[in-house]
């Protein structure tokens, strides 16, 4: 049983990881109908920014330290939402009347150019991601390890989902972000800003991503270019499970995910993981099409 | 601009015909003064440190031999070629190396898909490889112009299987195995084999697959079954990963594993995790003998950096491929491999190598310990 518990808490480990990364996939999805499959490298450029600036802030707050890990976790997001306006700003806004296959089709491109150009710069061998935070000695409850990074995963991830739909829900930009989903055209009549509205969308998707990235790291402290691909197509899947568009549904679908993997590797066999997780997605598909949490769209003509 | 396009279309048709011409059958690599060796490595990739090391001591051999006036008075050329440790890549580079390049012999891989993957093709073309320390044994099978210079994985797995039950004094042991790389399957079933031989108990076994970052799901089940020790047959780059997330959950006890923990690399990622873990090699640069002795001396002054056992093992397969040619009087593919086939005692940096029947290099292993953060040599098995 201990063992059972202990897996559970893996799995929701990874899970919320998923869970953080699905959250701006379905955010950009739910504004701008368009799945921006560029995320999971913008989730690696967040790891990266990390690494690269952890020296930096070492300088002011030591680190390993609360302190350095928030100025990490934030320059970082901040590195990363300026990226994301600007790949919008140079990748997808000049295509912004074309059909959506075209843009899509641009995202994988953006997608390859940022892997490729990172292997060039950062180069392709794995790095050692910095100690930011302080490693507390591991919590035992009856026989079960909770180690701080897992809890600090589960309770990031957690912040953001509330922050995230508080400025979705409550906010001017919010319902601006908001109106411009539910029709464009109709919402720049009203006076909105959709160049705005849309650059702040991606913004907030690439830090949250960001944000995904610098945890990642700090438990799997092992980096490189290529790192992205695997958890970005995990947290599209899982954005999908829960309902594409919907938050609290990708959080739901990342943390699914991430407990089957995790119960399938620990017991049966990791061989059959991604084959099991992907069988779990298409049953739930064929029962609820619109996925978990999504609501059923009708197609205007 | 018409005109322009058009000159351009027939240059490239041009070129395209010269080189289609220039087949190496013709030249054999021996033309122009100099000795054409390929070599295949992954310089970048998940595997780099491997490549690079490997290259390194490649480089360093043949730099020596050109400096001593070579190799039948021709100096030696190196065409290498990087693999970007991922798979499929390597049977591309080889074919190059082959057919555009025209090279004599091909040195490489460490990681033993890779070599699985280039030596058919070199089989094929005739053209001599040799591994410099590829250890599955289903590398040197795949035909009679395969070659290595370090030993075998049925060698290691039980080298580790008998010092896990008699020194370690372990009686059960978990195995958690990479999945995507042949030679992790083939290390975990030697070790497997003979660790039950010595007397000991395989109580639980997992996978993994190369590239994995999360292993806490396998490790849980680990513990569970309660190991005096955990074998992990992988590479460096999980290796740290795994030692850190075990540490994490709690167990305490040995991890150790083979050649493919060897790597400047492993201690960075997985830091205090590792402290009193094993693993077999081919080499350590703390091994006193006068051979080992120069080639560190040498190879620090190149490279600043004490070397691994990579760049042991590729020093090592430039210098035996220098002297069958050398033997051979020949770059001819053929002449090439008998002299390499009957190579009997030649004073490598990691040991004497005697090639054997089954073209494979019969060699003690090394045990290194990781201790404050650096490899310690603990003991050298005879084979």
């Amino acid at each position: 049983m201990t063992e059972f518990f202990q897996q559970l808490i893996n799995g929701l480990a990874f899970g919320s990881i998923l869970a953080l990364i699905a959250l701006g996939y379905t955010m950009v999805y739910g504004i701008l109908r368009f799945i921006n499959f560029a995320h999971g490298d913008i989730f690696m450029l967040g790891a990266f920014a990390g690494f690269y600036l952890a020296p930096k802030i070492a300088t002011v707050f030591p680190l390993p330290s609360i302190a350095g890990a928030i100025a990490v976790l934030f320059i970082s997001m901040a590195v990363c939402a300026a990226l994301g306006v600007l790949i919008e700003r140079v990748a997808y806004r000049p295509l912004r009347k074309r059909p959506k296959l075209t843009v899509l089709i641009t995202a994988i491109g953006v997608s390859l150019f940022l892997e490729y150009a990172g292997q060039f710069f950062f180069g392709a061998a794995p790095k050692k991601f910095p100690d930011i935070l302080p490693v507390l000695p591991i919590t035992k409850i009856g026989g079960l390890s909770l180690n701080s990074n897992q809890l600090i995963v589960l309770a990031v991830t957690l912040i953001l989902l509330v922050a995230l739909r508080f400025i979705v829900m409550k906010t001017k930009i919010g319902t601006a972000m908001r109106a411009v989903s539910f029709n464009p055209e109709a919402a720049a009549l009203m006076g909105v800003n959709t160049d705005v509205v849309i650059s702040f969308t991606f913004a907030l998707g690439s830090a949250l991503a960001a944000a995904a990235g610098i945890l990642w790291a700090v438990n799997y402290p092992s980096i490189d270019p290529l790192m992205g691909i695997l958890p970005g197509l995990k947290a599209f899947v899982a954005a999908v499970l829960g309902g594409i568009g919907n938050l609290p549904g990708a959080a739901l679908g990342g943390l699914i995910i991430g407990v089957t993997e995790t119960l399938v590797s620990g017991y049966i066999s990791s061989t059959y993981r991604d084959a099991i997780a992907f069988a779990v997605l298409i049953l739930i598909l064929l029962v609820k099409p619109s996925g978990l949490l999504g609501k059923k769209e009708i197609e205007k003509v | 601009m018409k005109i322009w396009r058009e000159y351009f279309l027939l240059t490239a048709a041009g070129s395209l015909f010269l080189t289609g011409c220039n087949k190496p059958a013709s030249t054999a690599g021996a033309g122009g003064g100099t000795i054409k060796v390929g070599e295949f490595a992954s310089l970048t990739g998940s595997e780099a440190t491997f490549g690079q090391s490997s290259h390194n001591g490649t480089q360093l051999a043949v730099d020596e031999l050109n400096a001593a006036g070579g190799v039948l008075g021709k100096k030696i050329e190196l065409h290498t070629e990087d693999n970007q440790s991922q798979a499929g890549q390597s049977a591309t580079v080889v074919r190059k190396l082959i057919s555009s390049d025209g090279v004599v012999a091909i040195l490489g891989e460490v990681a033993s898909s890779r070599s699985l993957e280039a030596a058919p093709i070199c089989q094929q073309n005739k053209i001599p490889m040799i591994s410099p320390s590829s250890t599955n044994p289903k590398v040197t099978e795949t035909g009679d112009y395969i070659f290595r210079v370090c030993f075998i994985d049925p060698f290691q797995g039980t080298v580790m299987a008998n010092f896990a039950r008699q020194t370690l004094k372990l009686q059960n042991v978990a195995v958690l195995t990479d999945v995507k790389s042949d030679y992790s399957l083939g290390l975990a079933k030697f070790f497997k084999e003979g660790f039950t031989v010595a007397g000991g108990k395989i109580i639980a076994e997992q996978n993994y697959s190369g590239g994995d970052k999360d292993f806490n799901a396998q490790l849980t089940s680990i513990k569970a079954a309660n190991p005096d020790g955990i074998f992990v047959p992988g590479y460096y780059t999980e290796v740290g990963l795994i030692a850190l997330q075990a540490k994490q959950l709690g167990i305490t006890v040995p991890i150790f594993g083979g050649d493919g923990w060897e790597s400047s690399a492993l201690v960075p990622i997985g830091g205090a995790a590792l402290e009193g873990d094993y693993f077999s090699t081919h080499f350590s640069p703390q091994d006193t003998s006068p051979a080992v002795q120069n080639f560190v001396k040498k190879y620090e002054a190149k490279f600043k950096d004490a070397p691994d056992a990579m760049a042991a093992l590729g020093y090592d397969s430039a210098m035996i491929l220098a002297d069958a040619i050398k033997k051979s009087g020949s770059t001819d593919g053929a002449k090439i491999r008998d002299a390499l086939a009957a190579e009997k005692d030649f004073p490598g940096a990691s040991g004497n190598i005697t090639i054997d029947a089954n073209r494979n290099a019969s060699k003690p292993a090394v045990i290194l310990e990781i201790k404050n953060g650096a490899f310690q040599y603990v003991q050298t098995v005879a084979p």
